[in-house]
């Protein structure tokens, strides 16, 4: 086992040179300039933003420019931000919090529904519940959330005046007002991104319990004579679970990637709204540094859920 | 057993809590949140220089009694694009001057109406009052007196600082250009400075003055200038954090999402400001942004809202809030091509060598002008924020010719390409084998694509088949020489963009239009001549421009290179875009202006009701 997830380690090293390589690529070969705002100012002309480039080394081949930025990785540094001249990782901390609070709260949520949902639509399958779920788990499915987001906010915050728009992120929790504010600040962001992340694991859920209903072991289990909800839960349930938890696992690193689109739709300062913005701006440095952890997080719990699985299920052995 | 229970119990306490968050949001709804303070329709007092014409609704009663106001409260400020730096000489786009200038000051800042008002100076230095060298060759300002909000003195040897850290170039000042005539900046005592230009100048204020002449500590910065400016960790720090003499001070920034000020107590003025906190909070998109001011009230103030008065008009209609709009934010224009862009060209694409082969002829370009549609551009799709015009120079309002006009008359414009020999083949003219077809390119925008598609049937009476792009903003003005859409190499007949000068002084905007600044591969497509314009009469005049002192004899010649660019149809202005800001009813004090921040004057803001 040691030397498996060693090995699985030695592996990822490469894996995300190569990530690392790529993203970096792309992002010096795309066009756009950090200093587009000032294009057609007469009052900072083209010699000074080519000041300001060379500042940034932009003036240098992006090879040369790649391996500088890993030679700073590899002492731990992911440079700076172009736009506001300060450390990447003071950002990056910064925003953090925000997203786990927003994303992890929506991840977590949509988990807690996800396993009834798609406990009960499997054992009541076709019943009027399974139907009803199945039309929702399709409408989360295809429904972006650039759509729901602004629905839910032209009804609950335009119009109905329950929730605020605008997402305060100097709100300091102090008392049960502070609360209740952070709370209805976060409503329609989380049921957005719940509203996507429940549709996709409760049709796993289900199907991966119908996997599991007609097999022989169920019917033994049943011929024993055991009540129906053990069987389901003791044993359907946690035989099918063992894909759903790999699933869960995987998903983890996305909610470090924040929700781009939900974070921009009700300004959630998160980690995807970093990401986008800088983008937009062509902040190399902002770019590679969440691209790289975001990488970095996915390597992980590729490899966290593959342990899992073998924990999860003693017929998976790792040599 | 346990087990059992807890899955068993899950989707009840799944419903469960989703019960309670719903009723907690309901019992709450009534409440407005805490940081609004915002009673719906009430009538305000209008502000001085209320320039707005919103379709607003009318206050619906009158006020028995309009009771005095506490100051105290919090500002709130939406911006669709969040601040990301507060050193105004470090900034990456408008946001952050803005976001400075809560903090910062200037020596002098412009109006609404183009003035310069004094800021920490004691008065505007003028010719008359013997603060300007009749000879144009120096300035001096006379300092008042000030403290930092760390209670230190302000002095001449800030303002000295400032100029120091910015020119050198290892700082990469972006302001670095409002200082290229200074040849030394003096304190002859701590109350007074004097500037001394390398040559004499007709503008005198370009340096310390406005958004790009916001004043640094000393005491904070002095090891910042040169490359320690964004490497070292104090100096980042300082960045995100100036020290200022303006009415508020930092509490705290969040780069790229809010920033938070609070009342300083050191401001000269610390009495006349209202509010205790101002926070200005970044990101989201504009439409959304005004949406939280005229629908929700959640906020006080967005600022540019760039949006089709389809969107808009709707939801100014809620009667809580007012339009902001005037002055001039930039003049959107189509640009001509003088130089040939035909690909087949190869290397030689759009040199200035080429000439175009039909855009050349002044009977076509007067024929595209005549057929342009100016009315239909401004009120089908920008009606709140924006006026037809035909200048190219409209601010200040000095500035802004008498003599063009711009009517539409497609019958003589056709008569014109009649004459020209460009007769109708079905649905597009020709002349010598070569059609009327042309390619228009212009960056990605509702509101451009809107303006494109009514120039596109606007030419079609004329028999002118217009092709459209739309390039992404990031790369259309990027100015990046490996990239073939950027406006800098302009491949494409026609091009349509916004711009306007940087400072009341319009000489380095006119220079734009002479054969000098041509862009060209030689120059790496830097010449700011994006159009290949390329005119004797223009140059000579724009010399004499450059040349002339009298401030009265100045503004003729100014009307006379607009008229002279108009007249030859080298451009084709269409709207004075005047970007609206949205603010509630109650706030009184956010005004437009063209030359500064829109917070210039925000220590004047207060709440009415």
């Amino acid at each position: 086992m040691t030397q498996y997830i060693l090995r699985r380690v030695l592996i990822a090293i490469p894996t995300l040179l190569v990530i690392s390589f790529v993203v970096f690529a792309i992002l010096a070969l795309a066009p756009g300039d950090p200093l587009a705002q000032f294009a057609l100012n007469p009052a900072i002309p083209e010699s000074t933003r080519e000041r300001i480039r060379e500042q940034f080394g932009l003036n240098q081949p992006w090879p040369v420019r790649y391996v500088k930025w890993l030679q700073q990785l590899a002492q731990g540094n992911f440079g700076f931000s172009f736009s506001s001249k300060s450390n990447v990782s003071d950002l990056i901390w910064q925003r953090l919090p925000q997203t786990l609070q927003v994303v992890g709260l929506a991840y977590l949520i949509a988990v807690l529904l996800a396993i009834p949902i798609g406990i009960i639509s499997a054992v009541k399958q076709y019943s009027l519940f399974d139907q009803v779920a199945t039309f929702f788990s399709f409408i989360g499915f295809s429904v972006p959330s650039f759509f729901t987001g602004l629905l839910l906010m032209l009804v609950f915050a335009i119009n109905l005046k329950w929730f605020p728009i605008v997402y305060s992120s100097t709100l300091e929790v102090k008392d049960w007002s502070s609360f209740w504010q952070q709370v209805r600040q976060m409503v329609l962001p989380v049921t957005v991104l719940v509203v996507q992340q429940t549709a996709a694991l409760t049709r796993f859920m289900r199907s991966s319990m119908l996997d599991n209903i007609p097999l022989d072991y169920v019917r033994t289990a049943r011929a024993k004579g055991l009540a129906d909800r053990v069987v389901v839960l003791r044993h359907i349930l946690m035989n099918s679970l063992i894909p759903v938890v790999t699933l869960i696992a995987l998903g983890i690193p996305t909610i470090f990637a924040g929700a781009i689109i939900t974070e921009n739709i009700f300004r959630v300062n998160g980690l995807g709204q970093l990401l986008i913005t800088s983008i937009q701006s062509s902040d190399t440095p902002v770019v590679m540094a969440l691209a790289f952890i975001f990488a970095v997080l996915t390597v992980t719990f590729n490899l966290i859920a593959d342990i899992l699985y073998g924990v999860l299920d003693p017929r998976v052995r790792y040599t | 057993m346990n087990h059992k229970r807890l899955w068993s119990s899950l989707p009840v306490l799944a419903i469960l809590a989703m019960i309670l968050a719903a009723c907690g949001g309901a019992q709450q709804a009534p409440q407005a949140p805490a940081a609004t303070e915002a009673p719906a329709a009430q009538p305000t007092e209008a502000p001085a220089a209320q320039p707005t014409e919103a379709p607003a609704a009318q206050p619906t009663e009158a006020a028995e009694e309009p009771a005095a106001v506490e100051p105290g409260g919090k500002l709130n400020i939406l911006y669709w694009q969040a601040i990301t730096i507060l050193n105004p000489h470090l900034a990456s786009g408008t946001k952050d001057y803005d976001g400075a200038t809560v903090i910062l000051e200037p020596l002098a800042r412009y109006n609404e109406l183009d003035e310069l008002v004094p800021y920490l100076a004691t008065e505007i230095p003028t010719v008359e009052n013997g603060g300007v060298a009749e000879d144009g060759t120096s300035i001096t300002w006379n300092l008042v007196e000030a403290n930092w909000s760390d209670g230190t003195p302000f002095t001449a040897d800030d303002v000295i600082f400032t100029w120091e850290y910015c020119i050198n170039p290892e700082t990469a000042c972006t302001n670095v250009e409002s200082f290229a005539n200074v040849a030394s900046v003096e304190a002859p005592d701590p109350r007074t400075v004097t500037i001394t230009f390398t040559d004499p100048t007709p503008n005198p204020y370009q340096a310390f003055v406005g958004p790009q002449g916001m004043i640094l500590q000393k005491a904070q910065f002095e090891n910042c200038a040169g490359a320690n400016a964004i490497s070292d960790a104090a100096c980042q720090a300082a960045n995100l954090a100036p020290i200022g003499t303006g009415p508020y001070k930092l509490v705290e920034l969040r780069p790229g999402d809010t920033v938070l000020y609070e009342r300083n107590p050191e401001y000269r003025n610390a009495d006349s400001v209202f509010f205790d906190q101002v926070e200005i909070k970044g990101g989201g998109d504009a439409a959304s942004a005004a949406r939280a001011v005229c629908e929700t009230q959640e906020v006080d103030y967005a600022w540019n809202i760039q949006v089709p008065d389809a969107v808009l008009l709707p939801i100014l209609a809620s009667g809580n809030c007012d339009a902001v709009a005037g002055g001039s934010f930039g003049i959107e224009r189509i640009v001509v091509n003088f130089a040939n862009p035909d690909p087949a060209l190869g290397e030689l694409r759009s040199e200035p060598s080429q000439p175009h082969p039909f855009l050349t002829d002044p009977l076509v370009r007067q024929a595209i002008n005549l057929a342009i549609d100016r009315e239909a551009i401004v009120n089908q799709l920008q009606a709140t924020a924006g006026v037809p015009t035909c200048n190219i120079l409209v601010a200040p309002a000095a500035l802004d010719s008498p003599n063009t006009s711009c009517e539409r008359d497609v019958e003589e414009a056709n008569r014109l390409l009649d004459e020209a020999g460009w007769v109708w083949n079905g649905a597009v003219r020709e002349k010598d084998g070569m059609q009327l077809v042309v390619d228009m390119q212009t960056s990605i925008n509702a509101l451009r694509q809107g303006e494109q598609a009514i120039f596109k049937a606007n030419m079609a009476e004329i028999g002118m088949v217009v092709n459209l792009k739309a390039i992404d903003a990031g790369v259309f003005f990027s100015g990046d020489p490996g990239n073939p859409d950027t406006l800098n190499k302009f491949y494409a007949d026609l091009q349509m963009y916004t711009n306007s000068p940087s400072s009341t002084d319009p000489a380095s905007y006119f220079e734009g239009y002479t054969c000098a600044a041509v862009a060209s591969a030689a120059n790496q497509w830097n010449g700011t001549n994006d159009g290949r314009y390329c005119s004797e009469e223009f140059d000579a005049l724009y010399e004499e421009f450059v040349g002339t002192f009298d401030p009265e004899e100045r503004a003729r010649l100014a009307i006379a290179l607009n008229d002279k660019l108009i007249e030859d149809n080298a451009i084709f202005p269409l709207v004075n875009r005047q970007t609206p800001q949205v603010k509630l009813k109650n706030l009184e004090g956010p005004t437009y202006t063209t030359f500064d921040s829109v917070l210039w004057n925000i220590h004047e803001w207060r709440r009415t009701s």
